[in-house]
């Protein structure tokens, strides 16, 4: 078979096949697209102002890793003038997350920018291994997912940021808005496809890989010989997730626009008035001033749960929390 | 008979199931042959396959039945790599090489990415 010619520019073998066009396209011209559409992507949504200090949610696998060179090179290569931080969270898993923070530590070095590692322990006095040792492993992620969103705002908070960026692809956002509809989380069903997202309490929170698809994140680390970690996280994964994920795959394999239309089907979603106002108000938690739909925050109820050694019953409690928890409670009453 | 030498690689966390194995090398038997365990294709097309010379579907198959260590269903699935993992054939996108069919040659650098792990 001869070598095929790279579609955009005929001169040079193509070397892939982008999976949201079909083109097949060379390693330069990969790398041109890839970059030129994230910094379109940040330009049509006005992510940034000069002078804006800036952290890069930094996991050590490979969207955050891509996500910190990347804005590296854009804001070198379009004077974007952003402080650029490094902010990552040890959870305290032995054997994981402690391997996965020597590559955040590398890529300090590497990317030349300051980090900041925030641990669990610190902030809420539980480190993972702790957790998973009184509730057991199978409502650990709720633990997780929900001290990392508050760890992230704290850690930002603590080295004066103005701005949070995630390494969420467009495969992630796909699968999310599967998730939400599976659940019935309408509430979250309209905030998870929004690129940028912000509480009145909150730092703000952007995701410009949005429309990355996951295969060229991981061909422009491979091509690049990017320094990430992938190892699976030792203690049960989240299998709904799991499940979202593979579902997802497959349809990517018969039809690879599934992912972005999918994503176009969750934006195009428009939550209807009454619905909207059944949505709990946001206030704050009494307990740490965190914004919150209930008294305690997530993350202080599921602590309260720790401290008095029932933490399952807090996520299931947790659990019921949906948009008609307003009418449970009062049934409760 | 004669074989095919190859460099074989794995990560994104593939790795995990080839015993922690980031890059092996291998020689493959250069035509599929007909009788042997490890040629036998999932939906059992093992008669169409015999005597065609060693592709992309037969060192899958190989692998799995020579190489992997754990949990087979992570690496195939109905024949093929599962969804979710990329190939690269020389360095190029192994959707550009004809993908399962690609026949493989001497020296050939066959490198398999999971993009199923944490990012």
């Amino acid at each position: 078979m001869p070598p095929k010619l790279c579609q955009l520019c005929n001169e040079t073998r193509a070397v892939l096949k982008r999976p949201k066009t079909g083109q097949h396209i060379c390693r330069e011209c990969f790398y041109y697209v890839f970059e030129t559409e994230i910094h379109n992507t940040i330009m049509e949504a006005n992510l940034f102002s000069p002078g804006d200090r800036v952290a890069i949610g930094a996991s050590g696998g490979k969207d955050s890793t891509v996500l910190a060179y990347v804005m590296k090179v854009l804001n070198e290569r379009y004077n974007y003038g952003l402080d650029l931080h490094l902010l990552s969270i040890d959870e305290g898993i032995r054997g994981y997350r402690d391997d996965s923070l020597e590559t955040v530590k590398r890529n300090q070095q590497q990317y030349d920018m300051p980090l900041k590692i925030l641990s669990y322990e610190e902030l809420y006095g539980w480190s993972m291994d702790r957790i998973v040792e009184q509730v057991g492993r199978k409502n650990n992620c709720t633990f997780c997912g929900v001290f990392r969103r508050q760890a992230l705002d704290r850690g930002a908070a603590n080295i004066g940021v103005d701005h949070i960026l995630t390494g969420h692809n467009a495969d992630d956002i796909a699968e999310t808005v599967l998730m939400n509809i599976m659940r019935g989380d309408i509430a979250r069903l309209g905030r998870c496809t929004l690129i940028t997202t912000q509480g009145e309490d909150t730092i703000k929170r952007s995701k410009p890989f949005k429309y990355v698809y996951e295969k060229e994140i991981v061909m422009y680390a491979y091509f690049k010989k990017l320094d990430y970690f992938s190892t699976e996280c030792i203690y049960s994964p989240d299998a709904y997730r799991g499940h979202a994920r593979t579902f997802l795959k497959d349809l990517e394999a018969s039809r690879p626009s599934a992912i972005i239309d999918i994503i176009h089907s969750g934006e195009a979603f428009e939550v209807r008035q009454e619905v909207k106002a059944k949505a709990k108000a946001q206030t704050t938690c009494k307990r740490c001033g965190y914004m919150s739909s209930n008294e305690l925050c997530k993350a202080c109820s599921l602590l309260e749960g720790l401290e008095r050694g029932m933490g399952g019953l807090a996520v299931v409690r947790g659990r019921c929390r949906g948009l008609d928890v307003a009418e449970m409670k009062q049934k409760d009453r | 008979m004669s074989t095919v030498s190859l460099k074989v690689e794995f990560s994104g966390g593939l790795e995990l199931l080839f015993n922690n194995q980031r890059q092996i090398k291998l020689d493959l038997p250069a035509q599929v042959p007909s009788d042997s365990q490890t040629v036998v294709a999932a939906g059992g097309q093992a008669d169409a396959s015999e005597g065609r010379p060693a592709d992309v579907r037969y060192l899958i198959h190989w692998l799995k039945d020579n190489r992997l260590k754990e949990r087979p269903e992570l690496f195939v699935e109905n024949g093929t790599v599962r969804p979710g993992i990329l190939v690269l054939i020389n360095d190029t996108d192994w959707e550009l090489e004809g993908e399962e069919e690609y026949v493989l040659e001497n020296g050939d650098d066959i490198v398999f990415i999971s993009t199923l792990h944490g990012g």
